[in-house]
């Protein structure tokens, strides 16, 4: 236990916990981002993994903003049911955010007097109040400003080293002198000793590991960075909200390692871009978001047809149509399963976590490179913006290994689309002397040249499903969590970042007792029924949980696995993220 | 030949596939495949050297009737295809080939890009002012007052798309148009185009015989233009906007504007490196 000073008149010390959720806001200008992103590495370099959502307003710039973090001595994937504490530098437009800022009777709610009273929206469920005058007591610092002042207070409250702010602000500040650095570090001090006078919110128990190497990454570099560690050296580029970072990372990415990005003029380029760099030997990815992958479904279909290896990454929003561009739904699935027309078998992807884009991404391009095929990889908003203090992630042996054809003098013989006994037939890189071939989206015989007889379109049929359904995917394909407690006989299944509420439900279950067993899938498509018979095991009750509002996720299994004979769809549409309690809730439904 | 590394010269024939067309006897078309595969022969290249690349419709055939590299891809999207593949394999000459629908209807949009960037392309366009593969069905280019067409019986009564004069506002390097009445000239042409750096438009008048017969015609109504190219953008506008369509067998247009190109890393850096920005 610390020995900071706790809140007056409070004999008690608070307690101190496994994490702390906090949300800073506050109108533009307030630095309320800033702010965040100083909390985050300092947590970071207290030794604490930290999770961290922006929430910002319609306004192209400035407007109010809402950074939201939790901090745990233990790895985390997603948000707390409620927040500790709420700090508002002002409350300019802050009821925007209300529904998004879980509180409960516990939480503190903190803001600074002289702007106002905090919005009734957020105080339905009897939040404690307390004040802090941030701009009067910033004044009081040369060039102090109100977010230091807050972030000072914020660390003198969940109980973070000041040692550990000061090595962050004068890393971040260096550029800006010392002046700027002894500004920010005196109006931190001033609202920490001013925290004193607040009442207790729950306090971070020390880190487990503080030595241990932490990254700062969010999930859309993540991807690019698995993208680039799978092998991807090609990238064509439509701006769309939420993907645009994973492109923005990887221009100058790409470049540093020899490879290039290209803009295009829309997704409908930027698909047939990737499939042509492709087809030229290089593989290919580009990243957008439901709108985009509406329009590129045609060329998905090309590449199925011609057999061109491309990575096509969707950031999910909430749809239908423009939908919420800067929010999450998991709602894309059905369409990144089933929007082919035509069969079309092809690869759909989902990490499950922030540090998880990595290993996803890469292993997406080591598949589609190994089949052939396109692959879909589907993360969505609130991984691919939010910012995480991970563990390294371990750099896995896994790169695109293309089955290439050799050079050969008879150019009579080349086969590109082979009818070989895995499907996947030695694929000619331009340039090559003798295999000179033309690829086709046309139905083809072995040898590529169209043809409508019915004999040619069933055997390339089957050997372009063979490629899939013949394939040992591995263990990959799903991550598979035991309950402390054991597997029981429920079984949770979910995917992608439903996965991180799911996980900590299942711990939660567990301490309370009950046990479960947690599947998150990684591979969506094509279905693994025999691995999900194992998995499944002897569990007699299934909890699917995802986010979208159709259930697509729970239709999906219905169609293509065997569930137990009970089965509860958990399914919420976005942007509000499944919050760890809810699943509880469910599970708990069986238990009595 | 003693070097056995040395092939022996090539013949047009060795750049044609052993696939029957499936265009319509007296299709404009045959002309601008045998046009390439001299102007192949010309350039020295071998086949594995070239990519050829097209999009739907009767002339975006033509990859599968070659002996090189080809792509048959979407409808609308040769473009983008060609664009991704040369720019991620420079070394490849790369040709795309198609119709006046696939290039300046549905594929508009990459047109009007493709010239703007500037890539070192070269697109052989064959107009006939109409949809073939679909049995006849009015194009960007067709006249507006053509009425040969079920599905606008009253004509487009819409302005025609004008390629060359939108190309060259686009930003294309490289501006000709030729008739495939003189295969030879075409050959000429393609190879000037292909060995012009950046994105060079190549117009084909080919006619359709079977939905257009009234393009027949057009064997007597081309002449050869009477002025030579010039590198001056407005002149060259001038002249597109004053023309009638039908001067042909010249380059109109050859600029210096800077090709799009992909600059590799003198000095590539491992992936590893990339880990460091997002240590703490």
């Amino acid at each position: 236990m610390r020995t900071n000073e706790i809140g007056k008149g409070d004999a008690q010390p608070p307690m101190t916990t496994a994490s702390v959720s906090l949300v800073i806001a506050g109108s533009g200008g307030a630095g309320v981002v800033t702010a965040g992103s100083l909390l985050l590495e300092a947590a970071a370099a207290a030794g604490w993994y930290a999770w961290m959502t922006r929430s910002s307003g319609p306004q192209i710039r400035g407007g109010e903003a809402a950074a939201m973090l939790r901090f745990a001595t233990d790895p985390i994937h997603c948000h707390d049911d409620c927040f500790d504490l709420l700090v508002a530098i002002d409350w300019d437009n802050i009821e925007r955010f209300a529904a998004e800022i879980a509180l409960d009777s516990r939480s503190l709610v903190v803001g600074d007097p002289d702007l106002g009273k905090p919005h009734e929206s957020l105080l339905h469920n009897g939040p404690r109040q307390a004040a802090l005058p941030f701009k009067r007591l910033a004044a009081t610092v040369a060039d102090g400003r109100p977010n230091m002042v807050a972030l000072g207070a914020i660390a003198s409250l969940i109980g973070l080293p000041p040692q550990a702010m000061r090595k962050v602000v004068e890393t971040h500040l260096a550029r800006k002198g010392q002046a700027a650095i002894d500004a920010s570090l005196a109006a931190f001090k001033t609202g920490f000793d001013h925290a004193s006078s607040l009442p207790p919110v729950r306090r971070l128990a020390d880190s487990a590991a503080p030595g241990s190497q932490r990254w700062s990454i969010t999930g859309n570099e993540a991807t690019g960075l698995g993208a680039i560690r799978g092998g991807v050296r090609f990238v064509a580029a439509y701006p769309i909200t939420p993907a645009t970072e994973v492109l923005e990372w990887m221009a100058p990415s790409l470049s540093k390692v020899g490879g290039v990005l290209v803009q295009a003029e829309d997704e409908l380029a930027s698909i047939n871009q990737i499939i042509g760099a492709s087809y030229g030997g290089t593989p290919s990815l580009t990243a957008t978001s439901g709108p985009g992958l509406s329009l590129m479904m045609e060329s998905l279909g090309l590449a199925v047809a011609a057999e061109i290896p491309i990575v096509v990454v969707d950031v999910m929003r909430g749809g239908p149509s423009t939908g919420i561009p800067t929010k999450s739904e998991q709602a894309d699935l059905n369409i990144a399963v089933y929007g082919l027309h035509g069969d079309a078998p092809h690869l759909v992807l989902a990490p499950a976590s922030v540090s998880d884009c990595v290993l996803t991404t890469q292993w997406a391009v080591h598949l589609a490179e190994a089949l052939q095929t396109p692959a879909i990889v589907l993360t969505d908003q609130a991984m691919g913006q939010s910012r995480a203090v991970i563990s390294r992630p371990a750099d896995v042996a896994c790169t695109g290994q293309r089955e290439v054809a050799r050079p050969t003098s008879d150019a009579s013989r080349y086969q590109r689309y082979a009818l070989t006994e895995s499907g996947v037939s030695p694929m000619a890189i331009p340039g090559t002397h003798g295999l000179a071939y033309t690829a086709d989206g046309l139905e083809h015989n072995e040898s590529g040249t169209p043809s409508s007889r019915a004999l040619d379109h069933q055997v390339q049929l089957d050997k372009r499903s063979r490629k899939l359904t013949g394939f040992n995917f591995g263990d990959w394909w799903a991550d598979v969590i035991d309950a402390p407690t054991g597997p029981g006989d429920i079984i949770i299944i979910t995917w992608g970042s439903s996965t991180g509420p799911a996980r900590e439900a299942l711990q939660r279950f567990s301490d309370s007792g009950g046990s479960a067993r947690l599947m998150s899938l990684r591979l969506i498509a094509p279905a693994q029924p025999a691995r999900m018979a194992d998995a499944i095991g002897s569990a007699t009750r299934a909890l699917v949980v995802e986010q979208s509002h159709s259930g697509q996720f729970y239709r999906m299994l219905r169609a293509f696995y065997e569930l137990p004979r009970e089965v509860r769809s958990l399914h919420q549409a976005g942007p509000l993220p499944i919050r760890p309690g809810q699943i509880i809730d469910q599970l708990n439904a069986w238990r009595t | 030949m003693d070097a056995p590394a040395e092939r022996k010269k090539l013949a047009a024939r060795d750049f044609k596939s052993d696939i029957k067309p499936i265009w319509c006897p007296g299709c404009g078309d045959y002309a601008v495949l045998n046009a390439l595969t001299k102007a192949f022969v010309e350039l020295g290249r071998t086949p594995e050297q070239i990519a050829v690349v097209s999009g739907i419709g009767c002339s975006s055939r033509i990859p599968a009737y070659l002996s090189a590299y080809g792509f048959h891809g979407v409808h609308g999207r040769a473009l983008p295809i060609a664009t991704g593949l040369k720019l991620a394999r420079p070394d490849l000459t790369v040709v795309v080939t198609g119709g006046d629908g696939d290039g300046f209807s549905i594929g508009g949009n990459h047109f009007l890009h493709a010239c703007r960037r500037n890539v070192d392309l070269t697109y052989i366009v064959m107009d006939n002012q109409v949809y073939g593969m679909t049995k006849g069905q009015a194009s960007p280019t067709t006249a507006p007052d053509w009425e040969g067409s079920k599905l606008t019986p009253e004509g487009t009564r819409i302005n025609p798309f004008q390629p060359l004069v939108i190309g060259l506002a686009s930003g294309a390097n490289f501006i000709a148009r030729v008739s495939s009445s003189d295969p030879i000239n075409i050959a000429q042409i393609i190879v000037q185009a292909i060995g012009h750096p950046g994105f060079s438009l190549v117009q084909v008048l080919s006619p359709c015989i079977t939905f257009r017969p009234d393009q027949q015609a057009w064997r007597d109504q081309v002449r050869t233009a009477s002025v030579d190219f010039t590198g001056d953008a407005a002149r060259a506008a001038r002249r597109l906007m004053t023309d009638d369509g039908f001067n042909v067998g010249k380059v109109l247009f050859k600029g210096n504007r800077p090709v799009f190109e992909h600059d590799a890393a003198t000095k590539p850096c491992s992936v590893a490196e990339l880990d460091l920005e997002f240590a703490l």
